[in-house]
C-alpha cells in the first residue's frame, strides 16, 4: 500500500524534471558511429571494392532483403555483379555487417531515408557503394586470402610463403 | 551382424564394415576425410580417431583410426572420450595450419566437408602464428578449377581419379609438406569423370568452373531431383536454379543406378537450358514463305486449333528425348494410329529388337550397381566410355571383383583399399572387348579385339556356340577368332555373374542377336547371365515401348496425302534421318507445327513453333536402357509463355474442341492416364508420390531453409513481392517452407543434414553407408524377363566383313563431348568436342597415300566431305570412322559405304 | 425563462460539456502522461498540440469501418453505443451547481449504480459478438471484474448516504456544507475510487483489454468510429466518476465564494481526473486473480466495516 503511494508520489515528481525528447527535425541528435542506419558498401584502402560476393550477408539477413550475384574480373578477383538491398524490408538488425568477412557491408549513422514511393527504397550497388573505408580502416581481405588477384601473385599476401617449387627436393 | 559397444550403448552392425562405416551407418557423427564409401579406407588423414578398449573393464583404451579397424563382435569403443576428441581436434588443427583464409571467395564454402569437419571436431581458434604454404595452380580445362592452396592432402582426388575412374593424368607430386595434386603440366583433365572431383574433394581445390561463371551458394539454389537427359543411362541428378537460370548439376545418389557419381557430360552439359538459342516466344509464319514472327499464346493456339479442328489428316511425331507424358499427350491429341516415334527405321528396328530380347528372356538387364558385381564381361561393339559413360565406370569397378576374391583369400577386408590393391596388383576379372576402334576400357580388358561390326557379331555367335552346342555355329571362322571365342566362352561359362554388354551405337542388328544367343546359351548351360544394351537417347527405351510407327511411315502417310498437318515434338529430324530426306519430308508437310526448346533446322521449317520447357523446367518420366522408369521434377518455372510439351498439347487439344485431355488437371493426371492406357507402363504412376502427398501436412520444399534474397531478388522490377507460385503438379513447394526431414527417396531435392552441409550428408540418407536410400532407391523397372527362359536362338549369322575396292564401311565414332547435341550448347563441352575428322587404319592410309592431319575428300551418300584425316591404327582395315553427332557430318545415315574422291590425292 | 427551454439548455449544456471534456481528455491525458514520463506528448498540431484531438477525430472518421465476416453484425454494431449511452445517462443526476442539474432524483445514487451496471453489457456483447477468442476472454474478465466491484462501489457509498440520510445527490452536496465527506468517509472514498476505476476498467485495472495479454481484448476486432465509441465511452466514464467523486466526497460545487459554484465543481473534477491520469502513469496492471481476490477479500470486508463503524458513530452521536 505504501509502496503504491510512493510510486504515485515519485511519478508525480517527474513533472519537475527536464524532458528527454529531442525535438527532431528542429533539433538533431549526434548519433554514435556504430549506429545501425543506412547500409553502405565500402572500399578497401587501395580503392577496390571490398565486397567479394560471398553471399554471407544475404544468408544472414533475417528478412532476406539482400540479393546479389558474384562474378570475377579477368584476374580472378571476386566482386558483386549486382548488389541490391530492399530497404523497405530491411530491419537494420546489423546481422549482415556481422556476417561480412571483408568489412564491406557496414551500417552507418544515417536514418533519414524515407520515401513516398516504396520502389525508391530498393537500392542497387551504385547507390550503396561509397568511396571510403567506413568504420574499419586499413583492412584488405585479399591481403590475407591466398587467392591470386590482379594486384598480387601467389605468396605475396600477408603471412604467406612464396609458392612451392614442386620439383624442389630439399626438406 | 555383430554387436559393438559405443560409449556404453550396444549396437548391431554388419561385420563386413569397418568401424567408421558402422558408426556412420548407425547415424552417429565422426569426422573423416580420406575415407569415401565408394573408395574404401587408407587411413591417411588420421581424422576419425576413436578410443578402443580391450574389453568392458578396460578403462585405459588406445587411440585408433575407426576406418582401419574392422567391426568385430564385442568391440568396446568410445567416440566421446576426451583423448580421442582432443586427438581429432589436433589433427584438424594441423590440417588447417596451411589452409587459406579463402572461404568467402571459395566455391566450396557452404557445402565444404572441411568446414563441417572443423566445426564437428571443435577446432575454433588458430594458434599457428607462422606463414602459410602456397602453391601455383594449374589450368585443368574448361570444367574444373584448381586452387591448390586449399589442399589438405587427403589423397582422395588421386585415389578417385586414378583408382576408381581409371584416369592417368592427375597425380600426387613432390614430397613431405610440399605434396601437390595436379597434372604433370597445365592441361585439360582427360578423364570423362573428372567432374566428380568437385564432390570427392573435401574442400575447394577442385571446383566446378561452369558454376563459377554464375556462382551461387548451395543454400541459394532452388533444387529438385532430376534425371540426366544426355544419354540412355538415366543417371539421377540434382539440378539447381537461381535468378531464372540453371546453375549447376550435382549427382543424386541412387544405390541402384549411378551411385555417387555422374559423368562430365551429365554434370556440365546443362547450359543449353540457359542458351540464347532457346525459343522464348511462339513463332508463327502467316504465309508459307513469310518469315516467322513472334506471337502470343492465344493467337498461336487459335491458329493451330483451326488447323487441327475437324481434321483427320493430322499426325504426330514423338521424340526419344521427350518424356513419356509428352509423347503420350501427343498420341492422345492425334490418335493412337497417327502417332509416330520420330526415329529412323533402322534405329526403330534396333530398339524393338532390344525390347523383344529383354522381354522374352533369356537374361535380365542389370542395373549399373549390378553391373559392378559382374565377374566376366563381354562387350560387343560399344565404346562404352563415349556412348554410356557411367556403364564404363561401373565396368571399371566390376573388373576388380577378382581382387575381392584375392583379398578374401588373404584375409584382407575389401575396404582396406591400399592393401587390396597391393595384394592384387593389376589382376582384373576377365573382360573382353570387341569394337571397331580402340576404347579407353581396353586397358582393363583381358583381350580387346578390333573388328568390323559383322565380325563382332560373328564372334558373338561363335561364343554362344562354344558355350552351348544348341546355339548355331559360325562357318568359316578364322582360327584366331575361333580360339578367342573358345576363351571367352570358357570364362563366361565359369563366371558367377557373366555379363554381356552391347548396344545400338554400331547400328547392327546382328550384334544384338549374337548377344542374345550368348545369354541364352549361358542360361542353358546353367549360368545366371545378365545382358545390358545401351541406347542412343534418354528415352529411347520408353518411346520404343509405346510401339509407335517410324519416321518412314510418317513420311509415307504425308506422301500418300493421308496427312497434311504434322506436329513434331522436341525432335530435330535432321539428326534422325538423312538431311535431304528430312528437307523433302518437311517440305511436303502442308502445316508443320513444332514444339521445341532450341531453335534448330526443323523449327526453321515450321509454320508454328511452340516454346517448350527444357528438362529442368518441367516434369516427366524417362525409361533408361535398363528399363527403369524414373521421374524428373520441375526445378524452376520458365518465363511465360514457355510451358511443358504435355501442357501445350493439352491446350491445343482443348483449343481444338477435343475433350480427350480436357479434364486432366496436372502432370500426375497425364501419368495416371498413361499408366491406365498402356499396361506396359502401369507401374509408372507409383514412381513418386502424387501431388496431394504431404509429410506432416507439409510439402517438400525446393529451397533450402537458408534460401536468401527472397524479398530483394525481384525488387528491382517491383518492390511488391509476388505470391509464391503453387505447384499443382507435385508435392514440392516453390519455396523454403515445408517438411525439413527426409523426404521419400524419389523426392530428395538436395542432400543436407544438420552439421553435414556437403555431399557427404548422403550418409544420413542411406540405410547403411554406400547402400540403398531409406525407403528404397527410386525408379521402377518396367521390363522383367519371362520366367520360362526358353527363347529360341537367332540363326541369321552374317557373312564376314569384306573390305571393298575403294569403298569403305563408314561407321559413327562416338565422343562423350560432341556426339550429343544438347550438351554442345555448353561452351566447355563444345571446347572439348573434336573437330570434324575422318579416321582410318594406317595401312589403308598408306595405301591411299594420305598423311595424318592432311585433308581428304570423302564421299558418302553421294555427298563429298572434306575432313582432316586421323590415322587410327586400331581400326580394322576397310573401315572409316566419322565422329557422330557433329553438325555438318552425316551421322543419321551411318553405317554406310563411302569412298575417297579423286580430288583428295 | 421558460423552464422547458432552461431544462433543454441544461441538458444540452451537460451533454456538450461531458463530450467536450471527454474529447479534451484525450489531449490532456497524453500531455500529462508525457509530463510524468519525461517527454512532451502531442505538441505538433496547433498550439501545445491541442488540435491533436481534431486530427485524431478526422482520422478515426475516415478509417475503414470494418465488421469481421465472422462477427454477429447487429450486436457488434450496438455494443459500442451502449457504453456511451449508459455513461451519458449517468450524467443526468450530477448536480453541477445548486441550480444546474438535469434531474434531481431522490434515488440519484441508485440510478448511477444502475446505469453503470448496464455498461457491462457493452463489454460482454462487444466481446462475444466479435467471435474471437481474445475478445471473449476480455469480455469474461470484464464481466467478472465489473460485477465484483459494483458490490463494493455501492457499499462504499452507503456511509455517505447514511450520513446524509438521502440518496439524492443534491442533498448529499448540501450535507457537506460543514465538512466534506472525504474526511469522515476516508475509507469509503478510497474504496469508491478503486471500485470506480475498476468499474470503468480504467488503467491500472484495464484487465479486459490488456494489450499485452489479450491484444486489446473485447475491442480487438473494432475499428473506425465503433472503436472510437468505446474510446469516448471510456473517457466519459472517467469524467463521470470524477464528477461523482467530487459530488459525493469533495463537496460538489461548494467552495469559497470568489469563484462561482460551477467553477468550483469543474476545478475539483479536473483535479480528480488528473489524479486518475497520474495513477495510470504510476501503477502497473495487477494480475487478474489478484484483482478479484483483492476485491472480495479486502475491499468487501473493509466496506462492510466502514458501514458498521459509520452506523455505530451515527447511532452514538444521535
Amino acid at each position: 500500500m505504501l509502496s503504491i503511494i510512493r510510486s504515485i508520489y515519485l511519478v508525480f515528481l517527474r513533472m519537475f524534471r527536464p524532458r528527454f525528447t529531442v525535438q527532431y527535425p528542429e533539433e538533431k541528435i549526434k548519433l554514435p558511429a556504430r549506429w545501425r542506419g543506412r547500409i553502405v558498401l565500402t572500399r578497401d584502402p587501395d580503392g577496390g571494392e571490398r565486397c567479394v560476393g560471398c553471399y554471407l550477408c544475404a544468408v544472414a539477413c533475417p528478412v532476406d532483403c539482400i540479393a546479389l550475384q558474384a562474378t570475377e574480373d579477368e584476374h580472378g578477383r571476386r566482386y558483386p555483379e549486382f548488389f541490391r538491398i530492399n530497404f523497405s524490408r530491411c530491419i537494420f538488425c546489423g546481422l549482415c555487417e556481422e556476417a561480412c568477412p571483408t568489412y564491406a557491408i557496414q551500417l552507418t549513422p544515417d536514418f533519414e531515408m524515407s520515401e513516398y514511393d516504396r520502389q525508391n527504397m530498393v537500392y542497387e550497388k551504385e547507390e550503396l557503394l561509397i568511396n571510403g573505408e567506413g568504420k574499419y580502416k586499413g583492412y584488405n581481405f585479399y591481403n590475407v586470402s591466398g587467392l591470386k588477384t590482379g594486384e598480387k601473385d601467389k605468396g605475396e599476401a600477408d603471412n604467406e610463403n612464396p609458392p612451392i617449387d614442386v620439383r624442389d627436393l630439399m626438406p | 551382424m555383430v554387436t559393438i559397444h559405443i560409449d556404453g550403448t550396444s549396437y548391431q552392425v554388419d561385420e563386413q564394415q569397418n568401424l567408421l562405416e558402422a558408426i556412420l551407418s548407425l547415424g552417429l557423427d565422426l569426422p573423416y576425410f580420406c575415407w569415401h564409401p565408394a573408395m574404401g579406407s587408407v587411413g591417411a588423414c588420421r581424422q576419425c580417431a576413436i578410443k578402443i578398449y580391450k574389453d568392458e573393464n578396460d578403462t585405459q583404451g588406445k587411440i585408433t583410426m575407426a576406418c582401419m579397424e574392422p567391426a568385430k563382435e564385442g568391440t568396446y569403443l568410445s567416440l566421446n572420450d576426451a583423448e580421442a576428441k582432443e586427438m581429432r581436434s589436433h589433427v584438424i588443427q594441423w590440417l588447417m595450419t596451411n589452409h587459406p583464409h579463402d572461404c568467402p571467395i571459395c566455391d566450396e564454402g557452404g557445402e565444404c566437408h572441411l568446414q563441417d569437419m572443423t566445426v564437428m571436431a571443435g577446432h575454433a581458434y588458430r594458434r599457428h602464428r607462422y606463414n602459410k604454404r602456397t602453391y601455383r595452380n594449374q589450368y585443368l580445362g574448361p570444367f574444373i578449377n584448381h586452387e591448390m592452396n586449399r589442399c589438405i592432402q587427403c589423397y582422395r582426388c588421386v585415389r578417385y581419379y586414378r583408382d576408381y575412374a581409371g584416369g592417368d593424368d592427375l597425380d600426387a607430386f613432390a614430397a613431405h609438406n610440399h605434396v601437390y595434386f595436379g597434372r604433370h603440366e597445365d592441361g585439360v583433365l582427360q578423364n570423362e569423370f573428372s567432374g566428380n572431383l568437385v564432390e570427392v574433394c573435401p574442400t575447394g581445390v577442385f571446383t566446378d568452373k561452369t558454376l563459377k561463371s554464375h556462382y551461387t551458394r548451395k543454400w541459394d539454389l532452388t533444387t529438385a531431383p532430376s534425371i540426366c537427359h544426355h544419354c540412355s543411362m538415366g543417371c539421377n541428378i540434382i539440378a539447381g536454379e537461381r535468378y531464372g537460370s540453371l546453375r549447376r548439376i550435382y549427382a543424386r545418389y541412387n544405390g541402384k543406378v549411378n551411385g555417387y557419381f555422374i559423368c562430365d557430360r551429365g554434370r556440365f552439359g546443362y547450359e543449353f537450358v540457359n542458351s540464347d538459342k532457346r525459343i522464348q516466344q511462339p513463332m508463327l509464319r502467316k504465309e508459307r514463305n513469310a518469315d516467322p514472327e513472334p506471337t502470343d499464346k492465344q493467337t498461336i493456339l487459335r491458329h493451330i486449333a483451326e488447323r487441327i479442328q475437324n481434321n483427320d489428316r493430322v499426325i504426330g511425331i514423338g521424340s526419344p528425348i521427350a518424356s513419356l507424358e509428352s509423347n503420350f499427350a501427343l498420341q492422345q491429341l492425334v490418335g493412337e494410329n497417327r502417332f509416330y516415334g520420330g526415329i529412323s527405321n533402322s534405329e526403330d528396328r534396333l530398339v524393338k529388337t532390344v525390347i523383344n530380347i529383354l522381354r522374352q528372356g533369356p537374361a535380365r538387364t542389370p542395373s549399373l550397381k549390378e553391373i559392378e558385381n559382374a565377374d566376366a564381361i563381354l562387350v560387343l561393339g560399344e565404346d562404352l566410355t563415349n556412348t554410356a559413360p557411367m556403364m564404363a565406370l561401373s565396368l571399371r569397378q566390376a573388373v576388380r571383383n577378382i581382387q575381392k576374391k584375392i583379398a578374401q583369400k588373404l584375409n584382407i577386408p575389401y575396404w582396406q583399399d591400399a592393401a587390396v590393391r597391393e595384394a592384387a596388383q593389376e589382376e582384373y576379372s576377365p573382360c573382353y572387348i570387341a569394337t571397331p576402334a580402340g576404347t579407353k576400357l581396353d586397358e582393363v580388358a583381358r583381350k580387346s579385339m578390333r573388328l568390323a561390326p559383322v565380325d563382332i557379331a560373328r564372334l558373338g555367335f561363335a561364343v554362344a556356340h562354344r558355350i552351348s552346342n544348341d546355339a548355331p555355329g559360325v562357318d568359316n571362322l578364322s582360327k584366331e577368332l575361333a580360339s578367342l571365342a573358345a576363351e571367352i566362352g570358357e570364362s563366361l561359362k565359369g563366371a558367377e555373374h557373366p555379363l554381356i554388354v552391347t548396344g545400338t551405337s554400331c547400328r547392327n542388328e546382328n550384334l544384338l542377336h549374337a548377344s542374345a544367343n550368348i545369354a541364352a546359351a549361358l542360361k542353358n548351360a546353367g549360368a545366371q547371365p545378365s545382358i545390358s544394351f545401351t541406347m542412343h537417347d534418354a528415352n529411347s527405351m520408353g518411346l520404343a515401348m509405346m510401339n509407335a510407327g517410324t519416321l518412314a511411315q510418317a513420311k509415307h502417310e504425308v506422301q500418300e496425302g493421308n496427312a497434311d498437318t504434322v506436329i513434331i515434338l522436341e525432335n530435330d529430324l535432321y539428326k534422325r534421318i538423312d538431311e535431304d530426306a528430312a528437307t523433302e519430308f518437311l517440305d511436303q508437310c502442308q502445316h508443320l507445327i513444332v514444339l521445341d526448346y532450341l531453335h534448330n533446322k526443323t523449327t526453321s521449317k515450321a509454320e508454328a513453333v511452340l516454346p517448350v520447357s527444357a528438362f529442368s523446367e518441367t516434369f516427366g518420366t524417362l525409361v533408361n536402357q535398363e528399363g527403369r522408369a524414373q521421374r524428373f521434377f520441375e526445378v524452376h518455372i520458365p518465363a511465360e509463355p514457355v510451358q511443358a510439351g504435355w501442357q501445350w498439347l493439352k491446350d491445343l487439344s482443348t483449343a481444338a474442341g477435343k475433350n480427350a485431355m480436357s479434364d486432366w488437371q496436372n502432370f500426375h493426371d497425364f501419368t495416371r492416364h498413361l499408366s491406365n492406357a498402356m499396361p506396359q507402363f502401369k507401374d509408372i504412376e507409383a514412381i513418386s508420390p502424387p501431388p496431394g502427398y504431404r509429410v506432416a501436412d507439409q510439402r517438400i520444399p525446393r529451397q533450402s531453409h537458408r534460401y536468401s534474397g527472397r524479398t530483394a531478388m525481384h525488387a528491382h522490377h517491383n518492390v511488391h513481392e509476388k505470391k509464391t507460385p503453387q505447384d499443382k503438379d507435385s508435392a514440392f513447394a516453390f519455396s523454403m517452407e515445408g517438411y525439413r526431414g527426409q523426404p521419400p527417396p524419389s523426392m530428395i531435392p538436395l542432400f543436407w543434414s544438420p552439421g553435414w552441409n556437403s555431399a557427404q550428408s548422403i550418409n544420413k540418407y542411406q540405410i547403411e553407408v554406400g547402400g540403398g536410400l531409406h525407403g528404397g532407391d527410386p525408379g521402377k523397372r518396367l521390363i522383367e524377363p519371362q520366367e520360362k527362359a526358353d527363347s529360341p536362338y537367332f540363326k541369321n549369322i552374317p557373312e564376314p566383313f569384306e573390305p571393298g575396292e575403294n569403298r569403305w564401311l563408314t561407321l559413327p565414332g562416338y565422343h562423350i563431348f560432341g556426339s550429343e547435341s544438347l550438351s554442345m550448347h555448353t561452351p566447355g563441352v563444345a571446347e572439348r568436342a573434336p573437330g570434324p575428322y575422318l579416321s582410318i587404319n594406317d595401312h589403308d592410309a598408306a595405301q591411299l597415300n594420305i598423311k595424318d592431319g592432311a585433308d581428304a575428300t570423302y564421299v558418302v551418300a553421294d555427298r563429298p566431305y572434306t575432313l582432316a584425316v586421323k590415322i587410327n591404327a586400331s581400326l580394322p582395315r576397310g573401315v572409316v570412322e566419322l565422329p557422330a553427332g557433329l553438325p555438318g557430318l552425316p551421322t543419321a545415315i551411318l553405317p554406310a559405304w563411302g569412298k575417297f574422291s579423286e580430288a583428295s590425292e | 425563462m421558460n423552464p422547458i427551454v432552461q431544462n433543454l439548455l441544461i441538458v444540452f449544456g451537460v451533454l456538450f460539456g461531458a463530450l467536450t471534456m471527454a474529447a479534451g481528455l484525450i489531449w490532456i491525458e497524453r500531455r500529462m502522461l508525457g509530463l510524468w514520463q519525461d517527454r512532451y506528448g502531442p505538441n505538433r498540431v496547433g498550439p501545445f498540440g491541442i488540435f491533436q484531438v481534431i486530427a485524431d477525430m478526422i482520422k478515426i472518421f475516415f478509417k475503414e469501418d470494418w465488421i469481421p465476416p465472422f462477427a454477429d453484425r447487429t450486436i457488434f454494431t450496438v455494443a459500442p453505443a451502449i457504453v456511451v449511452a449508459t455513461v451519458l445517462l449517468g450524467f443526468a443526476i450530477v448536480p453541477v451547481a445548486p441550480n444546474v442539474f438535469v434531474v434531481d432524483f431522490n434515488i440519484g445514487i441508485l440510478f448511477f449504480l444502475a446505469t453503470s451496471s448496464i455498461g457491462v453489457y457493452s463489454l460482454v456483447l462487444g466481446g462475444w459478438s466479435s467471435n474471437n477468442k481474445y475478445s471473449l476472454l476480455g469480455a469474461l474478465r470484464g464481466t467478472a471484474q465489473m460485477i465484483s466491484y459494483e458490490v463494493f462501489m455501492g457499499l462504499s457509498l452507503m456511509g455517505v448516504v447514511m450520513m446524509t440520510g438521502s440518496f439524492s445527490l443534491h442533498s448529499i452536496v448540501e450535507a457537506q456544507q460543514g465538512m466534506w465527506f472525504v474526511v469522515p468517509q476516508i475509507v469509503g472514498f478510497v474504496i469508491f475510487i478503486i471500485a470506480a476505476l475498476a468499474e470503468t476498467h480504467r488503467l491500472p485495472f484495464d484487465i479486459p483489454e490488456a494489450e499485452s495479454e489479450l491484444i486489446a481484448g473485447y475491442h480487438s476486432e473494432y475499428s473506425g468510429m465503433k472503436f472510437g465509441m468505446f474510446f469516448v465511452g471510456e473517457y466519459l466514464g472517467i469524467t463521470l466518476i470524477s464528477a461523482l467523486t467530487v459530488t459525493l466526497f469533495l463537496g460538489g460545487w461548494l467552495g469559497p465564494s470568489f469563484l462561482p459554484p460551477f467553477a468550483w465543481f469543474s476545478l475539483k473534477t479536473l483535479v480528480v481526473i488528473l489524479f486518475i491520469v497520474l495513477l495510470r502513469a504510476a501503477l502497473p496492471r495487477p494480475r487478474y486473480d489478484q484483482l478479484l481476490s483483492y476485491g472480495w477479500k479486502v475491499l468487501l470486508p473493509l466496506s462492510l466495516l466502514n458501514i458498521l463503524v459509520t452506523g455505530a458513530v451515527i447511532l452514538a452521536t444521535g
